[in-house]
């Protein structure tokens, strides 16, 4: 019997697309029930596990989001808050442009779910033979969403059914961007990026108090980048 | 009132990070070429703000005072020799968060 209702090679590429998204799924679901966890321990139950991770889908993103929610953040300190912790993804997109030129009718769905992981995997090569790279595109944004969505459902169901001390659970972020930071250490040669993220921070930290020093520390980043233009950009 | 202050956030959270994502594909989508200024931003940010965001996490510790910020170093350190030694994101993440709770609730 022939299938007529799917073009060929629509399950392969969906196979291979799960395939390819096992590593993010073992990190979503695990980020995932972390962030639900912690939600839940601020007062934040199911409901809005489920809503926050279809609606933003960005993980660093809605662990600083928890904070906001709890200390009841103003709507312009949260949306400041939201350029700098998403900042980044103005830049995949800028890497993102000509790959995703092409890719109609999913494109809309593929820029709303490029997160950091989704990100990697799609940057990394090209598709076999046999592998409808746009579906490849749409299924993997898609697995990704899913495992992040359920993740974080599980984690507020498992810290509205079990009552356990969650103190320090919110360390699970510091990790996360410990992690990141050390693995983007790793993957650059010249460190003076990094250095003035953790230097102007810190001073900023000193001088405006742990409330008010994200956004001079975001500003003088920019700024001293922009001074070392000439220097940092032939490395 | 609380609830509706909530559901605010949620929606502005969701908003910010949604065009943030659609606009550089908006703005430099077309045929024109991407500044070089820009591209150079998105080569040296990402480490200026991973580490910016790291500062943060850690933003509340009282180093003269409580724990003096021990649990914190110790857990921080704990990461990144887990990642430096396995190389495993979710063990690292996992290890530092468990010993960093172990910390707090029973050491200090």
């Amino acid at each position: 019997m022939k299938q007529t209702t799917h073009s060929p090679g629509s399950g392969r590429t969906l196979t291979y697309a799960f395939r390819q998204s096992l590593p993010v799924m073992a990190g979503y679901l695990v980020l995932g029930i972390g962030f639900g966890i912690l939600l839940n321990a601020k007062g934040y139950g199911v409901g809005w596990a489920f809503l926050m991770s279809v609606l933003i889908f960005a993980g660093s993103m809605q662990y600083v989001a928890v904070g906001l929610l709890a200390s009841g953040a103003s709507l312009i300190s949260a949306a400041l808050m939201t350029v700098m912790v998403n900042a980044r993804h103005l830049f995949y997109g800028i890497s993102m442009i000509d790959r995703y030129r092409n890719t109609k009718p999913y494109r809309p769905y593929l820029i709303f779910a490029l997160t950091d992981e989704t990100y990697s995997l799609v940057c990394s090569g090209d598709v076999p033979e046999g592998v409808d790279q746009n579906r490849y595109f749409f299924y993997l944004s898609l697995l990704d969403h899913c495992y992040w969505i359920t993740g974080s459902v599980l984690g507020a169901l498992i810290g509205s059914l079990f009552t356990f001390d969650t103190a320090g659970i919110d360390f699970s972020m510091t990790a996360l961007f410990v992690v990141v930071f050390l693995e983007q250490w790793r993957s650059t040669e010249n460190h003076t990026s990094a250095l003035i993220g953790v230097g102007a921070s810190v001073l900023c930290l000193l001088l405006f108090g742990p409330s008010d020093f994200l956004i001079p520390a975001m500003l003088l980043i920019t700024l001293l980048l922009t001074l070392l233009r000439g220097r940092l950009a032939q490395a | 009132m609380n609830q509706i202050h909530s559901i605010l956030l949620v929606a502005v959270i969701a908003a910010v990070t949604m065009l943030l994502r659609f606009a550089p594909f908006l703005i430099f989508g077309g045929k024109r070429k991407t500044p070089a200024f820009i591209t150079y931003l998105s080569a040296v940010l990402p480490c200026a703000i991973m580490g910016m965001l790291v500062v943060y996490c850690l933003r509340n510790i009282n180093f003269l005072a409580g724990s003096h910020g021990l649990p914190e170093l110790i857990a921080c350190a704990a990461v990144a020799g887990l990642h430096l030694w396995k190389n495993n994101t979710l063990l690292s993440i996992a290890g530092g968060t468990v010993l960093y709770m172990v910390l707090v609730q029973v050491v200090f």
